[in-house]
């Protein structure tokens, strides 16, 4: 056994060549140090399973910050904490390679809590050594989250307490809490008995993601003599009777026999392909423009659809974009949008132009669709003289005050009512507005409409409210 | 070619998608959600990965992991969770690593509200996190561009191995218009740094850590270099009724789309305006400006925020004319007459 510590594994690098400085043989640990035995731990696993090759190890930021002088695997460093979410990228980026983060408390445990918990929830197939020397021995031995009680640190120069800082932070405990991990063990790196514990344990995690069955996660009790200011054989000593006390070792989860292997399905398609499922093959039909054959005040409208949330008036506003986008029209449609759309008053925005469309915005508008009373308040004094007003007379008890516009009244959600769904009379309005001006045609419309309704078994009834709009206004003239 | 009428949001995912992006790593908030929205339904359909990070830290850090495989990373957010996001970027930055952010600006330091600011622009264009670094920043004011710059964006980003921000206001995001849609592409990238979990990239390392002062001063020239070179070649603007104008208009974003209507009017009124649009916020067009400001008398820049990019304007023209500034804040929009006004008052 001694020999085999002594001996380098093949899945560290001959010559730390990363390693700044003129010694590339020795690591940067100081004597006594656990991160050393626990790196041989890894690197001679990873040579044994043959997987050195797909390794990408993730430096934490900490005493080993430097993981990447080391192991002869791909190397990233990350920001502190954020191994976990770096290794989920890493991994869901390219299944086929073996992730492994190394991280100590103060990165796993403290800044970077949210990132393991979640990481482990979600059962990335990653496999986590967790450092835990209950210290920050990087920053000069500040107080991790794993730091006993009553532990004297930098930032704790008391002691820790139960008051004032709270409790130790129990990884393996908390994380076993979760459904998804797979494999869970706490181990500790002293005598020899131990340290072989921690090659078994070390080598199962790693196991578990090469057969794809999901997280696993080692937290290794290590000796940092140097933050704990102790011998290296007192530190030993003190993982032993104290750190072991509180953090207790044992498999907290193991369900590497029971839990399916599991890798993302692969797809390969081609350009055709892609473009097919992103619905850009479709060639939705034309039609002629109208501009020329209309009333000079209806040409190139600026319109706004306003009223409740929950009337449609979004929806009214997209078909009549969609529809002029169907005449070759240049048009925008641009929404009130967030919390205003969900209860509130909602409106929209819509130019249809033969030229180009400058500000999307429409302030003075040449239409007005009013489904409502504060919509009709609001919006008719920005009516340009001359301007079309259409209103829900179902919903607003008054006419329109302005003399110098044309006002079409239309009971749409009474109308709306008959045909079976209030949701309809946004269609009843569209019905009476194309009637009125002649700018889009039913065809068009219903064109359009089969675009815009996403469920088809609405399009009849939706029809049917055009048709009634437009009947309505006919039987105006 | 077929024309969709999409939102800019869902435009930006599927150019994403035809650019060959590989992974979306996003976080919902208003008003960019709508991305997550449509990465989420077509992400996965491509056999590409969508996945929704437990926090905007988590999101860019997953880019992080994604990008440095060589793959195209992207995500989308708005400012306060852009602001998390900083640390990531930085990291990305500093570790040379190719990532599209998309940004959807909304009002106002803290919460806010949803409503279309711009009080982002030095957050971005200035760095935006730790360290010597810069990004690239990308502005639409129109569906199409959100697709195609999305599209340039991922190369841009490859090119200069940097992160890219699409950077625009709510209303941009929001709005519905007619795009046409390029052809999907073949992506043929040679990425000899990334990490590829194979033996040939077993040596690969990527890092932003160097402890030697030298090396560390070394590797930042080096980026610096790099955004010179960026200034030099990947400037975009667009000009409208530039050739006489005295009065030259400047904004990004739906400002500029406010601004051109507002320049057409102008000119009925036989004013000299005209409008210069900066399409990349970095680089920015410093040297058209300097050219513009060579026949013009003076500037008007409409920012939907306190004034950022009018100092830009101002540095880039060395201050030798006077430039206006008028702008709102809360999300509040100017109407084009709001905007003529202004121009009649300083013209």
């Amino acid at each position: 056994m001694a020999k085999d510590i002594l001996e380098k594994p093949k899945g560290f690098h001959d010559v730390y060549f990363y390693k700044p400085g003129d010694d590339k043989e020795n690591t940067h640990y100081c004597p006594g140090c656990g991160h050393g035995t626990a790196h041989k731990l890894i690197a001679e696993a990873l040579e044994d399973f043959g997987v050195a090759d797909r390794t990408i190890m993730i430096s934490p930021v900490g005493c080993s910050v430097f993981v990447y002088y080391y192991f002869a695997t791909g190397n990233i460093q990350a920001a502190h904490g954020r191994a976990p979410a770096v290794g989920t990228g890493l991994k869901r980026a390219n299944p086929d390679s073996i992730v492994i983060s190394y991280q100590g408390d103060g990165d796993l445990g403290a800044i970077g809590g949210n990132n393991i918990l979640q990481a482990a929830n979600r059962g990335e197939n990653i496999t986590v050594f967790f450092i835990n020397n209950a210290i920050y021995g990087m920053t000069g031995g500040q107080m991790a989250p794993t730091t006993l009680l009553g532990q004297k640190t930098m930032t704790t120069p008391y002691g820790r307490s139960i008051q004032n800082e709270g409790y130790p932070i129990k990884i393996c405990e908390l994380l076993a809490s979760l459904e998804s991990p797979t494999y869970l063990e706490r181990v500790a790196i002293t005598d020899t008995k131990h340290i072989m514990k921690a090659r078994l344990a070390i080598r199962k995690a790693i196991k578990t993601q090469i057969d794809n069955k999901g997280f696993s996660l080692v937290e290794i009790l290590s000796p940092c003599p140097t933050g704990w200011r102790m011998t290296p054989v007192d530190a030993k000593k003190w993982i032993t009777e104290k750190m072991m006390d509180y953090f207790k070792l044992g498999v907290f989860k193991d369900l590497t026999k029971e839990r399916k292997p599991y890798s993302p399905p692969k797809m390969n398609l081609n350009l055709d392909e892609v473009e097919e499922k992103l619905g850009l093959k479709e060639k939705p039909p034309t039609f002629p423009s109208t501009m020329s054959d209309i009333k000079e005040q209806y040409r190139n409208p600026r319109i706004k659809v306003a009223g409740f949330g929950g009337q449609g008036v979004l929806m009214l506003g997209n078909l009549l974009a969609e529809t002029g986008m169907l005449h070759d029209y240049n048009v925008s449609w641009l929404p009130s949008y967030g919390p205003e759309m969900r209860g509130g008053t909602a409106n929209c925005q819509v130019h249809i132009d033969e030229g180009q469309i400058g500000s999307p915005v429409v302030t003075d508008s040449t239409v007005l669709v009013a489904m409502n009373k504060p919509s009709l308040d609001k919006f008719e004094p920005d009516v340009v003289p001359g301007g079309l007003i259409l209103y829900n007379t179902s919903m607003i008890d008054r006419k329109p005050e302005r003399t110098d516009v044309e006002a079409i009244p239309v009971p749409a959600t009474e109308m709306a009512d008959e045909i079976g769904s209030l949701r309809v009379a946004n269609m009843i309005m569209i019905g009476a507005y194309l009637q009125k001006t002649g700018i889009l045609t039913k065809d068009s419309i219903f064109a359009a409409l089969d675009i815009a309704i996403k469920h088809k078994q609405f399009i009849p009834m939706n029809r049917q409210a055009i048709e009634a709009g437009i009947e309505h206004v006919k039987n105006m003239d | 070619m077929t024309k969709e009428l999409i939102k800019g949001n869902e435009a930006v995912v599927k150019g994403a998608l035809l650019a060959g992006c590989k992974t979306f790593f996003g976080y919902p908030i208003t008003p960019a959600s709508e991305i997550a929205h449509a990465a989420a339904k077509f992400f996965p359909i491509l056999g590409r990965t969508f996945l929704q990070g437990e926090s905007e830290v988590a999101s860019i850090n997953m880019c992080y992991g994604a990008a440095s495989t060589g793959v195209r990373a992207m995500t989308a957010s708005s400012g306060p969770g852009i602001s998390l996001k900083q640390e990531g970027i930085s990291y990305a930055a500093g570790s040379e690593l190719p990532i599209v952010i998309i940004y959807i600006m909304r009002g106002g330091p803290g919460l806010g509200n949803i409503a279309p600011e711009q009080g982002d622009y030095n957050q971005v264009v200035k760095g935006g996190g730790h360290g010597n670094y810069k990004t690239m920043v990308l502005a639409p004011n129109c569906a199409q561009e959100m697709c195609d710059l999305t599209i340039h964006a991922f190369d841009v980003a490859d090119k200069y191995r940097n992160p890219v921000y699409v950077f625009t206001d709510g209303f941009i995001g929001q709005m519905m218009e007619p795009v046409e849609f390029p052809k999907a592409r073949e992506l043929n990238i040679k990425k000899d740094w990334a990490l590829l979990g194979n033996r040939e990239t077993r040596d690969n390392l990527v890092n932003s850590i160097y402890l030697d002062p030298h090396e560390l001063e070394d590797h930042e020239i080096h980026l610096q270099e790099k955004y010179r070179e960026m200034e030099e070649n990947e400037v975009m603007f667009e000009e409208y009724k530039l050739d006489d104008a005295e009065l030259v208009t400047m904004g990004f974003g739906i400002v500029s789309r406010i601004l051109k209507t507002t320049v057409d009017k102008a000119r009925k009124k036989g004013m000299k305006v005209g409008l210069l649009r900066p399409i990349t916020l970095f680089p920015f067009p410093k040297k058209q400006i300097k050219d513009v400001a060579e026949k013009a008398k003076s500037f008007l820049v409409v920012e939907l925020n306190n004034g950022q990019m009018v100092e830009d304007v101002k540095a880039s023209i060395f201050y030798s004319k006077p430039v206006h500034f008028y702008g709102r804040m809360g999300g509040v929009v100017p109407s084009v007459n709001e905007l003529l006004d202004k121009l009649e008052e300083i013209y």
